[in-house]
């Protein structure tokens, strides 16, 4: 067995005619979060269930913990824990039940569950809501609660596919920090997420999907080099006065048919202070002007020359 | 763990979800009750079938009592699937078929419970058996027999299903195949056609059975066919379910 948590390599699925992934390779080294960025069907659902043994690949193999997927998906469940896209709990049962149905499920011997129990109550902070059914719960419980739920057999191996989506800030930053929390302990992270911040903040490898491919494999910085920094975007009513303009900034970037310019900055007001400045030396106006900072459309704009929605 | 205590787990689980629905306690132990005061009180004078309504209607009405426990049955079934906690037990090392044996004996408890009900008040009612205490056996074990073919077949119902609304939809031909059998009125009295359909399907030998048993005059003529049906059902929907089971995801 070698340091990598899960290896992947030629994994194909297609439904029917519909090919959603077209061949991918990628490694996770254990007790790291890796990261799988893609919009909307892309395939990270899809990857996720092969490779928490819901769906059978096409093609290709997987090494989930050591074990193999095809042959060996019993010892792979016993090592890894799904936190899908839906909070998946019983919504008739309360939360501490819920969690006592996962410890009768489990291999915790029954003397322990009632202390690991309270103690992922005290954990997830939800200690007070334990006796009332999961139905009454907020989003961001249920996430919590989910999340509780699978950490019962300390997996070795987590998988959480978009555990954010939908949740509000306040929630979101809980959950980075649980996440976080389980990486100290040596857990190995698998997230798939729609917001490049989110891999950014805790991912210590970033691979991106765009129609069943990876587009892109890395650090978060090796992929926030092949993406446009931040910038300042000028539009300008005429093609004349973009011309102009395009002289006296050469750095920049033109986008012909917008009219507008793409400026590198930091971001700075000294920096935007200096553009303006210029931009009135030569008695030029933009009709527009904007700060980007880069986001999962640029990515994409980057890496594969369309953006999320034309990717869906 | 071994499969059998991990559906006694998932046993408890679904318990517990009957006891907190009120809506499926009332479809599966009241409204078999409701139906047969409304056949007996209202209409049983109207029917001439040679004995006592009460007599007659009973053994039909247990099997009605079966029917109407499965409407949940199929709802809750789709719930555990299409709200992913079937997917949740599916990632863990659980063994595979307790889920859906939970559903089945919970549904199969259930139908017990709701005819020791229906039987119950039939007494009241003045219902006069002239069964052996090996006939009460045979009646016991058909009924069980029959549940347990239906529980399979409506679990396999709730597992297609796309959502629990069409879930529930789905079962309403079996609550409403017993009343085109001879369960409320002998096949014999009814027009053309659906007196055929009414002779032929499978619920009437399995009601003949348990009214033969119930009367202490069991026919093998109607035995046969009646476990027949059971097996056959029971076979059809124990395999449609574990099929949808594994290739849903």
């Amino acid at each position: 067995m070698t340091n990598s948590a899960i290896v992947v390599s030629g994994l194909r699925k297609a439904y029917k005619d519909k090919v959603v992934l077209d061949g991918i390779d990628f490694e996770v080294r254990a007790g790291s979060v890796f990261s799988m960025l893609g919009p909307n069907g892309a395939g990270k659902t899809t990857t996720v269930n092969v490779l928490t043994t819901l769906m059978k690949a096409d093609g290709g193999t997987v090494r989930v913990a050591g074990h193999d997927l095809a042959t060996e998906a019993k010892a792979v469940r016993a090592a890894i824990g799904v936190t899908g896209q839906f909070a998946a709990v019983d919504e008739l049962l309360t939360g501490q039940e819920n969690l006592q149905l996962m410890v009768d499920l489990s291999r915790v011997r029954a003397k322990d569950g009632k202390q690991i129990v309270g103690g992922l109550l005290e954990r997830f902070e939800l200690t007070e809501a334990a006796q009332k059914p999961a139905s009454t719960y907020s989003g961001g419980m249920r996430r919590k609660l989910d999340l509780a739920m699978t950490l019962v057999g300390n997996p070795k191996i987590i998988f959480l596919d978009e555990p954010t989506t939908g949740l509000d800030p306040r929630s979101r930053h809980t959950m980075w920090a649980i996440i976080r929390d389980l990486v100290a302990d040596g857990v190995t992270i698998f997230l798939t997420t729609q917001y490049l911040e989110e891999a950014d903040q805790l991912a210590d490898q970033v691979a991106v999907l765009d129609g069943g491919r990876l587009v892109a494999n890395g650090t978060p910085d090796d992929l926030k080099r092949q993406i446009p920094g931040t910038h300042i975007r000028l539009r300008f009513t005429s093609a004349a006065e973009l011309d102009a303009a395009a002289r006296v900034l050469p750095d920049a970037t033109r986008e012909p048919e917008a009219l507008a310019l793409r400026v590198p900055s930091d971001g700075g007001t000294k920096s935007l202070r200096a553009l303006l400045d210029r931009l009135d030396e030569y008695s030029l106006s933009a009709e527009e002007c904007s700060v980007h900072t880069p986001d999962l459309d640029d990515v994409f704009l980057a890496l594969t020359g369309h953006t999320t929605e034309a990717a869906k | 763990m071994s499969a059998k205590s991990h559906s006694l787990v998932m046993l408890r689980r679904n318990t517990k979800h009957i006891t907190r629905n009120p809506t499926s306690v009332f479809n599966a132990v009241l409204m078999p009750i409701v139906i047969m005061l409304m056949f007996v009180y209202m209409f049983g004078d109207a029917f001439d079938v040679g004995v006592d309504y009460i007599d007659y209607a009973t053994p039909g009405l247990m099997l009605l009592a079966i029917c109407y426990g499965l409407g949940s049955t199929a709802t809750a079934v789709n719930a555990d699937m299409t709200k992913g906690i079937i997917n949740r037990f599916k990632v863990m090392d659980v063994s595979r078929g307790a889920v859906l044996t939970g559903h089945v004996v919970a549904s199969v408890l259930t139908n017990l419970v709701a005819i020791a009900a229906l039987v119950g008040v039939a007494f009241l009612l003045g219902f006069d058996p002239h069964a052996s205490a090996a006939q009460w056996f045979g009646v016991v074990g058909v009924v069980v027999l029959l549940a347990f073919a239906a529980g399979w077949f409506t679990v396999a119902l709730g597992l297609s299903a796309k959502s629990p609304e069409t879930a529930g939809l789905a079962a309403v031909p079996l609550v409403m195949l017993p009343f085109f059998s001879s369960a409320i009125v002998p096949a014999e009295k009814m027009g053309p056609g659906l007196r055929q359909f009414a002779e032929y399907q499978p619920f009437t030998p399995i009601i003949e059975t348990l009214r033969g048993l119930i009367n202490g005059t069991p026919a093998t003529g109607d035995v046969i066919p009646a476990l027949a049906w059971c097996v056959v059902i029971a076979l059809i929907g124990y395999l449609w379910a574990r099929s949808t089971f594994t290739k849903r995801a």
